[in-house]
């Protein structure tokens, strides 16, 4: 699966608590929650998004609430992928779970621009930043978490198990 | 190589002799926990890999507290959609307004936590139970979806920073304190995804309510658990609460850490956490004038019986500053119930404090307490994130109940040592 979409660049410990606020938490359809991602601290945002754009930030991205709203409220919002320098446990889970797609990648953060076109290979883990010209490897995920990512996601590998059982 | 505590727990319950650092296991879960904001997202899932039925209906547990009493609409079909999944699930651990609690203060209060257990809840602040010496930590709600069905998911095994703890605190300095003076040290990723181990003498200083609060705030550390080891007053707590078998883990002495912070409880102060996140800590010594418009004192931080007697000794006699808001909400029916006995309901209201039911309203802006722009409140939660209690342009400075009741009482962030 290959992405193409402009970035959105942010800074170090975006926390669960401004991509999706808890006042709207009282909600769990994944379109009105997407309607109010990244509002407390970009209102832009959600006007500006476009499918397959990118989320580019710093470190331990997703700190906070285990709330998988956050991540669900970012795919739903047309976010084709989150590359950052590190992210927070949870929303790393999260994400690989509900099949967002993420990537670890700190020269790629200290060098991308709000705008830039950005191109991102998922098989070969390389994120091309066609506004700039260059390009970034990155480390594929452990055989283990590519398999839950193949399942498409967690509930398609509990589904294996579940029918093992039976 | 020896491994830690947290390693030797999940080892035991992934039925290995030896696992390591960075390795991928599967372990079976003694309890799966859930609330009334991540249940509903779960049980779609849960439907959708084709379960049935729970692994163990007395091992899932769900307690609608973020946004109970039904704070509107939509959060009453949430709290409506659990309730009779509890029900077609026939769940014994489905605790209603009226006798739940907030979810961390509650299920060790009834029992449900005891030494070596492996716990996931969709909630970060499961992470509490390592003050008993369990292995528990915070997920989404597809993992929940899969922990109820399954009864075991897949860890990545972590590494641990070994925090050795010796002394004694000085007088009004509780565990908030510590844990807050730890996170202003590492910072809120200092611990990203590994576990947090407090060691040595120090720890026999610390109340169980004091340990509580520091696992509780493991994951403000970016930590995946905070755990203790298993003492006396550990075991007088399960004893008192549990009937469950219990399993004490103790970290191998060659046991390899990332890396070892030593500490001497004696020279923390009273810290307080300023916006907009938990590491950018200070001592209250050198808070500054801050004023103070809203008060919060409760949680699943601080919301326990030492949190409200520590209050209550402040309180008594004074009134809080005018056109201060000052909450108080206990963390469990229980703890309501104690307060009362104990005269402590009368000195909040006295002092012209609120005293709710519990909920975890207030803390994260769900409602109960919820802040307007530019206002700033004192907090014992755990989240000083922006818009965390309300407009986005408020503040919230973090401390422990004795900083939250003196800031009440002066109207501005102050000791309970110049009162």
């Amino acid at each position: 699966m290959i992405a193409h979409g402009k970035a959105f660049v942010y800074g170090n410990n975006v926390d669960t608590d401004v991509i999706i606020p808890a006042r709207y938490l009282n909600n769990s359809d994944p379109a009105a929650l997407a309607s109010h991602c990244m509002e407390d601290i970009d209102a832009a945002f959600i006007t500006e998004v476009a499918q397959g754009d990118v989320i580019v930030a710093g470190k331990n991205f997703g700190c906070g609430s285990s709330r998988e709203h956050a991540p669900l409220a970012i795919k739903v919002a047309g976010v084709s992928c989150v590359i950052a320098e590190t992210f927070a446990r949870i929303f790393y889970r999260n994400a690989i779970n509900i099949g967002l797609p993420i990537l670890e990648c700190p020269e790629a953060v200290k060098e991308i621009k709000k705008g830039d076109q950005l191109e991102v290979d998922f098989a070969a883990g390389t994120i091309t930043n066609k506004t700039q010209g260059k390009t970034y490897e990155t480390q594929p995920f452990p055989p283990f978490i590519q398999a839950i990512v193949e399942a498409d996601g967690l509930v398609g590998w509990a589904k294996k198990e579940l029918e093992g059982k039976a | 190589m020896g491994m830690t505590m947290t390693q030797k727990i999940l080892a035991d319950h992934a039925g290995r002799e030896q696992i390591s650092a960075g390795e991928l296991i599967e372990a079976q879960l003694d309890l799966v926990l859930g609330n009334d904001v991540t249940t509903p997202v779960a049980l779609p899932e849960f439907k959708r890999m084709g379960a049935t039925e729970v692994f163990d209906r007395e091992k899932v547990v769900i307690v609608p507290d973020h946004f109970t009493p039904n704070k509107d609409i939509l959060s009453a079909e949430h709290c409506k959609q659990i309730r009779e999944f509890a029900v077609e699930q026939d769940l014994e651990n489905y605790f209603e307004v009226g006798e739940m609690g907030i979810e961390h203060a509650l299920l060790p209060e009834k029992g449900l936590v005891v030494p070596g257990d492996v716990i996931i809840g969709a909630d970060s602040h499961t992470c509490t139970y390592g003050a008993l010496g369990a292995f528990s930590t915070g997920v989404g709600s597809t993992d929940m979806a899969v922990g109820m069905a399954l009864g075991k998911t897949w860890f990545k095994v972590p590494e641990a920073q070994q925090f050795k703890l010796t002394g004694k605190m000085r007088p009004w300095v509780t565990g908030k304190d510590v844990i807050l003076h730890i996170i202003g040290m590492i910072g809120v990723d200092g611990a990203r995804y590994q576990s947090m181990e407090f060691t040595g003498d120090g720890v026999a200083n610390l109340t169980m309510d004091d340990r509580f609060t520091m696992a509780n705030m493991a994951i403000e550390a970016g930590a995946k658990n905070g755990i203790f080891p298993v003492d006396d007053k550990t075991l007088a707590y399960v004893k008192d609460h549990s009937t469950k078998n219990y399993k004490v883990y103790e970290a191998d002495e060659d046991a390899d850490y990332e890396q070892v912070h030593e500490i001497d409880l004696s020279t923390i102060p009273l810290t307080v956490a300023f916006p907009h996140l938990p590491e950018n800590t200070r001592p209250v010594s050198e808070a500054g004038d801050v004023k103070v418009d809203q008060v919060i004192i409760g949680s699943c931080t601080n919301g326990r019986m030492d949190d409200l007697r520590m209050t209550a000794k402040i309180l008594k006699g004074k009134k809080v500053a005018k056109h201060l808001r000052c909450i108080i909400f206990p963390g469990t029916q229980k703890i309501y119930l104690e307060a009362v006995r104990e005269g402590l309901a009368e000195i909040f209201v006295e002092a012209g404090a609120v005293f709710s039911t519990p909920t975890c309203g207030p803390c994260l802006g769900g409602h109960m307490g919820i802040l307007a722009k530019g206002e700033r409140a004192v907090s014992t939660t755990n989240r000083n994130f922006v818009g965390r209690m309300g407009h986005p342009e408020s503040e919230i400075y973090l401390a422990s109940p004795a900083v939250a009741a003196a800031s009440a009482i002066t109207g501005k962030i102050s000791s309970p040592e110049n009162l």
